[in-house]
């Protein structure tokens, strides 16, 4: 459905420009404490009011949009440039090498991105690095598998066949056929994963294994606010619908590319 | 590679399932080693991590002596290896207490935890991943696929959060957390139970909604769907007899990757909701610095995951006669 | 309810103009009057008559595309979402076309049954065959161990070993899962089978034995027949009847033997010429 793309690309296209802007501006300082504005409800100054600090809300939920891309591009960066070579090379490379790719993605798999970022974190402390590496690294699998499909699947078709035949090499056929015909399945891929990086930086900003404090993060935001739910709802609700928004954005924009990318499939969806 | 490829590919299924099994023993043994090796040989010796760095040189070698940590690496794995096999996770570098005990009880907690989310989620898909697939170019079709979508956005602690705040706090109708144990008074440990599994299922129960909208949609465009209706079946019926178990093989892929993931997710929401499982002995552990109770979890969850995925790939074969001779 | 792309395309090539066709039968069993299905503005099937007597046996033959498999879905009432039928289907006098769910359930696989075009996917691959040939029976009130032993007898009746009973689909050839359905279309003795391409998928020597079957089948049990095909050959060695079906509309019918030694429609000609 279209709908799904253009929805998609809306909330995305939202949060980028929200993040983009608040490199530049906010309307106040979102790190700035101020102890006699503590707990405000939504007013002309404070749009959606301030935290038990007295910081400004809505800055920090621009600002905090920053943490939430930074660390999405760079894990599903980190998984779809480690991710797709593999599995182009699990394809195309000899039959023992493209076993070895896929048994040992098994594996990472069997490492969900959470457990790594607290192993992580457990040796070397949290921080916003350790969280994009863990996710990173527990989204290589995906990619690896996706890209290896793909090349399975251009591998088979004529084009690539005759190539073949006419003593093109290798890596010819993998730049010029495979790549240029994988890549829709791997932008809905890194689409579908930066969904999900968003959901695990949440979850470790809350746990406090992700960025550490001061920088905003959406997920701390909710963490701090969950002691104060019974006073004020809003603290929470702010930060997670955020979440919610950015996490429903990318799916309906790699659902929607799929369709796109693949109309056969559009009915079913 | 499927799963199912992989099942699939040799001789009779006793064969392949033992192949497979073999596969499994191979995965636990090779992620004991990565566990193991991420938490010895990386930086940080682990009697300095636990004392912390204003401990005296002659304090941290002492407790280095005390644990074993000053033999050769191979020798402290095969130790902890050996250890684990029969129960004992060795002795915490912190309390100086044995974790195998309480790692196993915390396992309890979890597994019940982990046991009723899925129970939440199929309950939830089951059901409307049906309605939704049948009903797929109708309005109530339409808006419970969009529901779920808007489900599958939700982080699980957001759903929790709410839920305590609706149900706890303005209702007063549960606990907002806490751990009764079963034994113990069986009522309380139930109506402590529903919260976290329905913020753990919730969301599942959303991802899930839409393959089983999406398996059951394949299966009604397969032509035997279309002979069931001529025997004289109605839809419903016709479905239900025919169509389920064969969705049912994509579905129970997906079901197991969610089992993995309700494992990990576990371990937010029993910090929500102040459970004693393994999640939330892990982030004590993290806190107490405490690597190698933090190992001994590492591996307890990762095995749970390498065990779902097997039990799996079994459970292709019963469900898909083509899969078990060839 | 696609139509296989047949390699050579002859039948597909031949162009035909319209009339109207004539040809009706004193106490018909099923009766399709004016019957149109429509696809959002486009008729798939437009204004198709014609009648089957109890016990005769029709060919419908017509160009893939032509309408024909529509034409038989529509008189099960399962055509395929987002397509409409009007006019008239009715069996014994019952009007089939709106027919409630449940009147329309309670007919298939009981007075009219069906035999499709696909047998390698007709099965359900998950149940084995002897419970789903008891089915067609215990949906239509047969007790269930009556319908497992039923069940035996029928596929022996169709030349299937006893152990076919405890196989699954996977286990079969083409042809012998073709013969499956074939006993299930006709498990309850129904008034009218309806075939719509069943040999279209098997090869050449296993097409003449489910013909067979089908002949015997029908014969055995005084049933009506209408079969879909695009094979000439077919319709001459299996119906009395035929009806030549292009562009959704019946063109031309008539006894067999007439209208292919005397064709009157210039399609049917040119459908001779390009079978020969």
């Amino acid at each position: 459905m279209r709908g799904n793309l253009v929805v998609g690309a809306a909330l995305v296209g939202l949060v980028v420009v929200t993040a983009l802007v608040s490199l530049l501006w906010t309307p106040l300082d979102p790190q700035a404490v101020d102890a006699s504005v503590r707990l405000l409800g939504p007013t002309p100054e404070h749009l959606l009011g301030t935290d038990k600090f007295g910081r400004d809300v809505f800055s920090q939920l621009m600002v905090g949009a920053q943490t939430t891309l930074y660390v999405g591009i760079i894990a599903v960066g980190l998984a779809a440039a480690v991710g797709v070579p593999l599995g182009v090379l699990a394809a195309m490379g000899p039959r023992w090498l493209g076993e070895l790719v896929m048994r040992t993605s098994d594996l990472v798999l069997a490492f969900p991105a959470l457990l790594l970022a607290i192993m992580l974190a457990a040796v070397y402390g949290a921080s916003t690095l350790t969280a994009m590496i863990a996710i990173g690294v527990a989204t290589v699998p995906a990619f690896a598998r996706v890209a290896r499909a793909g090349t399975l699947q251009v591998l088979s078709r004529e084009y690539t066949l005759a190539a073949r035949a006419g003593g093109r090499s290798r890596w010819w056929i993998a730049w010029r056929h495979v790549l240029p015909n994988i890549s829709g399945m791997v932008v809905v891929q890194a689409s579908v994963s930066f969904a999900m990086a968003v959901l695990a930086e949440a979850a470790l900003s809350f746990l406090g294994f992700g960025t550490a404090p001061p920088t905003p993060s959406w997920g701390r935001m909710l963490q701090e606010s969950q002691e104060l739910l019974a006073v004020d709802a809003r603290l929470a609700l702010v930060p997670g619908l955020a979440i919610a928004a950015v996490v429903l954005g990318f799916n309906l924009l790699g659902d929607g590319l799929r369709d796109r990318f693949d109309p056969r499939l559009e009915a079913r969806r | 590679m499927t799963a199912a490829e992989r099942v699939a590919g040799g001789g009779s299924p006793a064969v392949a399932i033992a192949r497979r099994f073999g596969i499994l023993v191979v995965s636990v043994a090779v992620a004991s080693v990565v566990v193991f090796a991420f938490m010895a040989v990386l930086p940080g010796d682990p009697a300095q991590v636990a004392l912390g760095v204003n401990a005296t040189p002659e304090l941290v070698e002492r407790t280095r002596q005390e644990f074993g940590l000053d033999r050769p690496l191979v020798a402290q794995y095969l130790d902890w290896v050996g250890g684990v096999l029969t129960g004992d996770f060795g002795t915490s570098y912190v309390t100086k207490e044995a974790i195998g005990p309480q790692l196993l009880d915390r396992l309890g907690v979890t597994l019940w935890l982990v046991g009723a989310g899925m129970l939440v989620a199929l309950l939830i898909a089951v059901p409307t991943g049906i309605v939704a697939a049948v009903r797929h170019r109708r309005p109530s079709g339409v808006v419970v696929s969009a529901a779920s979508q808007v489900g599958v956005a939700v982080p699980a602690f957001l759903a929790a959060i709410i839920l305590v705040q609706v149900f706890a706090v303005q209702l007063g109708w549960l606990p907002s957390g806490g751990w009764t144990p079963p034994a113990y008074d069986a009522g309380a440990w139930l109506r402590g139970l529903i919260l976290p599994a329905v913020s753990l299922g919730l969301v599942q129960g959303a991802v899930l909604t839409r393959y089983v909208r999406s398996a059951v949609l394949d299966v009604q465009r397969e032509d035997f769907l279309r002979t069931a209706r001529a025997k004289g079946l109605r839809p419903y019926p016709a479905l239900v007899r025919h169509g389920l178990r064969n969705a049912a093989v994509p579905v129970v892929t997906v079901l197991g990757v969610q089992l993995a993931t309700l494992l990990v997710g576990a371990v937010v929401i029993e910090r929500v909701f102040v459970l004693p499982g393994l999640g939330s002995m892990l982030l004590d552990s993290v806190a107490a610095r405490d690597l190698l109770a933090v190992q001994g979890i590492v591996l307890v969850l990762v095995v749970g995951v390498l065990l779902v995925n097997f039990l799996v790939d079994v459970l292709y074969t019963v469900l898909d006669p083509r899969l078990r001779r060839s | 309810m696609s139509e296989r792309a047949r390699p050579q395309g002859h039948l597909g090539g031949v162009e035909c103009n319209q009339s109207a066709p004539g040809g009706t039968g004193a106490a018909a069993l099923l009766s399709v009057d004016g019957l149109s299905i429509t696809h959002g503005e486009t008729a798939l099937v437009d204004d198709v008559s014609f009648r089957i007597a109890p016990g005769e046996r029709v060919g419908l033959i017509g160009a893939s595309g032509s309408g024909k498999s529509l034409t038989a879905s529509a008189i099960m009432g399962l055509l395929p979402d987002g397509l409409s039928a009007s006019g008239s289907v009715t069996l014994r006098g019952q009007q089939l076309l709106g027919g409630s769910e449940r009147e329309l359930s309670r007919l298939r696989g009981k007075d009219i049954g069906m035999v499709f075009q696909e047998p390698m996917t007709a099965l359900n691959p998950a149940m084995r065959i002897g419970r789903q040939v008891a089915e067609a029976l215990t949906i239509h009130g047969t007790s269930r161990r009556r319908a497992t032993d039923r069940a035996r007898e029928l596929l022996d009746r169709v030349g299937l070993p006893e152990r076919t009973a405890r196989a699954y689909p996977h286990e079969l050839s083409g042809g012998q899962r073709q013969r499956v359905l074939l006993t299930i279309a006709l498990a309850n003795d129904p008034a009218l089978l309806i075939c719509d391409e069943p040999t279209t998928a098997l090869d050449v020597t296993v097409q003449a034995q489910v013909l067979d079957l089908v002949a015997e089948g029908v014969r055995d049990r005084g049933s009506a027949l209408l079969f879909i095909t695009h094979d000439l050959a077919v319709i001459a060695s299996v119906c009395e009847r035929v009806l030549v079906c292009c562009d959704g509309r019946i063109v031309e019918e008539g006894p067999v033997a007439t209208v292919l030694s005397e064709p009157g429609h210039d399609y049917t000609r040119r459908l001779l010429e390009a079978a020969l």
